[in-house]
């Protein structure tokens, strides 16, 4: 597209809007939504047009008219003083929607500008605005506003800006904490190094995020307010000269047992218009939860695959071929222990299909053997080790194929069966150390627990096991580790002692997925002789899932290359690294730099001589 | 003779970052205690270290989004280590940034089209050139014009970080902090990913510091390598040199660390990394007697 045709940026406005119209189309699709939507336009509308839809005046009081009931042009009757009721209940939606309107907008106008001011700034302003409105929250809301009126008279905009200020700390919160959040985004700081001023950086990147959640919020506190104020003007505490709803409801109460359907209309104003604003905040905020899930989903599957755009970034084209290249087994008598034939692994999705993320995927895992499933993220390899091990996320389900282990097939196993399975016979070593140690538990409780449950051994034996494993692993002080809490320990001795957990029922199988990913390059070469050391010692087989070419060829005998689901290449780890057959395997291979030659010296005749380069 | 000079364009000297940790009395955490380093016009400057080495603080202090307690930075012999915020801005046309995370780094509720503008439209570019200029730079990054008015969802990590390199661009910096930009990236995307910052250096003459945890990535693409170790620069030199003959025993370590992808080479590596860490600590307890 040349410039030319396209002459002018589009408006950022507008794009924000479209980016945001699937999101009200939901809100008026969802019924509850709608619903809440059309009574508060109604209400809206109502107070809006008040002198269109009755030709009375709410305060005119006439003798003749007092109680009567309705009549042509008077739909509701008269209250106690002769006036409109109709009248007096439309104008009252004014001044409630009004005074309403007047304690949400105090109150996020305050909490929303020091939140946004707090959050994005921190230091002294925070302090400063955490104690004021942990002050403001602990004053009793009732009694402030009593005291309002004792010093400023019974107005009704005076006592809805007080409590507009003590409904303030709830949007401070609201924002600080989201806002605290976005800062930390690296988009932030993008746009602090792209020389954005402040005031736009809060206005156009973290506005943007935290809008929601301050509708959300501005709904939830109009109808408070409502109520509040009607129960002030009910208590005969406000202003009594203009028609509110909450005036109404006094008035009304007087004549109680005369003429009950007085009660009945503001009540049923009030109520509903609170029950609408406070369904209209739920549905938006179920709506606005509800899009987050999917939307992330979509965007993980991007990765997985070649996106939409047909664009050089796209991974190596899927191989037309489907045939996975094997090459020739080195002989080997070891019994099989592990047997995966025609897997096929599919996630429910919200619209009923399937997507399917492992294809038909078979491999072969002998005892004592090394195993390495490699691929790139989204090739399904994860998904392949989890479900071996029956831990599919939710939604996710082995569609047909088998997993033969020691005889059994574990697709057809039920839940109890593989609980008892795993730790024992099949262990697993995660990616992340530390969001699998639960830092709520010392590790030695978490390395015992395990063993006495699942080899039902006393707790002073496991103990004395768990020491023992420990020291195995590799870790110097065991007594200080056992006694720690995840936290203390840092993420390399994390992993060493996940793999003590691994080991410690003496399992047939150890799926590792990824198990150095998360390491430094020193602290994964430890951790990788620690593998390799405990499996010879052990005997145990070892399915390893990573994306490292690097450890396949330290750790493993035998290598599958997965991509897009299907495993294009199996066979002995020389073999595929000698000659890897697919193009696949071969395009991976052409990307790993390792081998390659160093950029040299930067090309400038004049700094030849300047090198002498400070080392320290 | 071209306009360039062997004058460095930044120097990094002594550079001390402290970060204040909570409690009283607690003494701050000193994140870098004295790097030092320069950079030239053109040039590839890698960085390698583990994490919690300090090398993302570093490029976080050229960036200034990080405190600078001592030391100093200079770039085009200006003084920016203490800048006021409004300082910094008038640098944005000067230094850029290229982060990790593709997935963070690009806010996702603007479009491509808004986010590539934003640095143009600080610097009161109309709208119809800025328009002009984002479909250029996302031909640069080898995106298709259309992308301008999508989603960063709708793309994948390895175009998100091209998305990301099209907005360090747009203003034509003399130099783009790197800070770890393909550690995110699968392998065949990060090759890809790679060789674009090459061509762009190469056409542009655009200065990197290129911040990484991998060797290997550094080796490529980088003139010379510095190698940070628990907040200090422990080695600094010639690229090839540094990463296949390194001076420094932490370098070495690191070196012989990675696995290699080929079993045999591997095999050998693990015997090199044995006997190396036998050999330093045998002159560690030499020097301690």
């Amino acid at each position: 597209m040349s410039a030319s045709t396209n002459p002018t940026t589009p408006d950022v406005g507008a794009s924000i809007r479209a980016a945001h119209t699937p999101l009200v189309r939901r809100m008026l699709r969802n019924g509850t939504g709608l619903t809440a939507i059309v009574i508060l336009a109604i209400v809206i509308l109502a107070a809006i047009l008040a002198p269109l839809l009755t030709g009375s005046d709410p305060n005119r009081a006439s003798v003749q008219d007092l109680l009567e009931p309705a009549r042509a042009g008077h739909p509701l009757g008269f209250d106690a003083a002769g006036r409109d009721v109709f009248a007096r209940l439309v104008y009252g939606a004014r001044y409630t929607l009004l005074g309403a309107l007047l304690a949400t907008a105090v109150a996020a106008l305050l909490g929303v500008v020091s939140g946004l001011i707090a959050g994005y700034y921190q230091k002294w302003f925070e302090n400063v605005s955490s104690w004021v409105v942990s002050v403001v929250m602990a004053l009793p809301a009732i009694v402030v506003l009593l005291a309002a009126r004792a010093v400023l008279g019974p107005s009704l905009w005076l006592a809805m800006i007080v409590f507009g200020i003590l409904l303030s700390p709830a949007f401070y919160r609201l924002v600080f904490t989201a806002v605290v959040n976005v800062r930390n985004e690296l988009f932030v700081d993008a746009a602090r190094v792209s020389g954005v001023r402040d005031l736009s950086i809060i206005g156009r990147h973290i506005l943007s995020v935290v809008r929601a959640p301050i509708i959300i919020q501005a709904a939830t506190v109009a109808g408070i307010s409502i109520a509040i104020q009607a129960g002030l003007d009910f208590l005969g505490l406000g202003d009594q000269s203009i028609p509110t709803w909450g005036n109404m409801l006094n008035d009304a109460f007087a004549k109680m047992y005369q003429t009950p359907t007085l009660l009945l209309w503001p009540s049923l104003a009030i109520a509903i218009t609170s029950v609408a604003l406070v369904l209209f905040a739920n549905t938006l905020r179920d709506e606005l939860e509800r899009s987050g899930r999917p939307r992330r989903r979509r965007a993980r599957r991007a990765d997985l695959r070649t996106t939409a755009l047909p664009v050089a970034t796209s991974a190596v084209p899927v191989e037309s071929a489907a045939e996975t290249v094997l090459h020739d087994e080195e002989a080997d008598d070891r019994p099989v222990l592990l047997e995966v034939s025609d897997l096929r692994v599919g996630y429910d999705q919200p619209d009923g299909s399937i997507t399917q993320v492992v294809d038909g995927v078979s491999l072969r895992v002998r005892r004592g053997e090394v195993h390495g499933l490699i691929g790139e993220s989204g090739s399904g390899k994860t998904q392949t080790a989890w479900s071996i091990l029956h831990l599919l996320p939710v939604g996710g389900r082995v569609l047909g194929g088998s997993i033969v282990f020691d005889g059994r097939d574990l697709a057809r196993e039920s839940g109890t069966a593989m609980r008892r399975l795993r730790g024992k016979r099949i262990a697993y070593i995660p990616q992340e150390p530390m969001s699998n140690l639960d830092p709520s538990f010392t590790i030695g409780s978490q390395l015992v627990e395990p063993m006495v449950v699942t080899l039902g051994i006393p707790r002073a034996e496991a103990k004395k096991r768990a020491l023992a494993l420990l020291a195995r692993v590799g870790i110097p002080q065991p007594e200080r580790a056992f006694a720690a809490y995840p936290h203390e320990v840092s993420g390399g001795m994390a992993q060493r002692v996940l793999i003590a957990g691994a080991v410690s029922c003496d399992p047939d199988l150890v799926i590792a997925d990824e198990p150095t990913t998360a390491l430094d390059v020193t602290v994964q070469a430890e951790i990788l002789e620690l593998l390799r050391e405990l499996q010879k010692d052990l005997h145990v087989s070892v399915l390893i899932v990573t994306h490292n070419f690097g450890v396949v060829a330290d750790l493993c005998d035998q290598v599958s290359v997965m991509q897009a689901g299907r495993i294009v290449e199996s066979g002995p780890v020389r073999a595929i690294f000698r000659d890897p057959r697919h193009p696949y395997t071969r395009s991976l291979f052409e990307a790993i730099l390792e081998d390659g030659a160093a950029r040299g010296p930067l090309e400038l005749a004049s700094d030849r001589h300047t090198a002498p380069e400070g080392t320290r | 003779m071209t306009g360039t000079t062997a004058e460095p364009l930044l120097v990094v000297d002594d550079l001390v970052v402290e970060y204040p940790t909570k409690g009283l009395r607690r003494p701050p955490f000193r994140a870098l205690k004295g790097a030092s380093l320069d950079i030239r016009p053109g040039e590839c400057v890698g960085l390698v270290g583990e994490s919690g080495s300090g090398k993302t603080t570093l490029g976080r202090a050229v960036l200034g989004l990080a405190p600078v307690t001592g030391g100093s930075i200079t770039f085009r012999g200006r003084e920016i280590g203490n800048l006021s915020r409004s300082q910094r801005r008038s640098l944005s046309d000067d230094i850029q940034v290229v982060f990790q995370d593709p997935y963070s780094s690009l806010n996702p509720s603007l479009t491509i089209e808004q986010t590539l503008s934003e640095p143009l439209r600080v610097k009161h570019v109309s709208a119809a050139d800025a328009s002009r200029r984002v479909r250029e730079l996302l031909d640069r990054v080898g995106l298709p014009s259309d992308a301008a008015g999508r989603l960063p969802r709708e793309f994948s990590g390895g175009q998100r970080q091209r998305i990301a390199i099209a907005r360090a661009l747009a203003l034509e910096p003399a130099l783009i902090v790197c800070d770890e930009p393909v550690s995110a990236l699968d392998l065949s995307t990060q090759a890809r990913v790679l060789d674009l910052f090459l061509e762009i250096q190469e056409a542009t003459g655009v200065s990197y510091l290129f911040v990484s945890h991998d060797l290997a990535v550094v080796r490529h693409l980088s003139h010379r390598v510095a190698v940070m170790y628990h907040g200090e620069i422990v080695e600094f030199g010639d690229g090839d040199q540094v990463t296949s003959a390194p001076e420094n025993p932490y370098t070495q370590r690191l070196l012989l660390a990675a696995p290699v992808a080929d079993p045999d080479r591997q095999e050998q590596r693990r015997a090199d990394r044995r006997r190396l860490l036998d050999q330093q600590r045998e002159a560690e307890a030499q020097a301690s007697v």
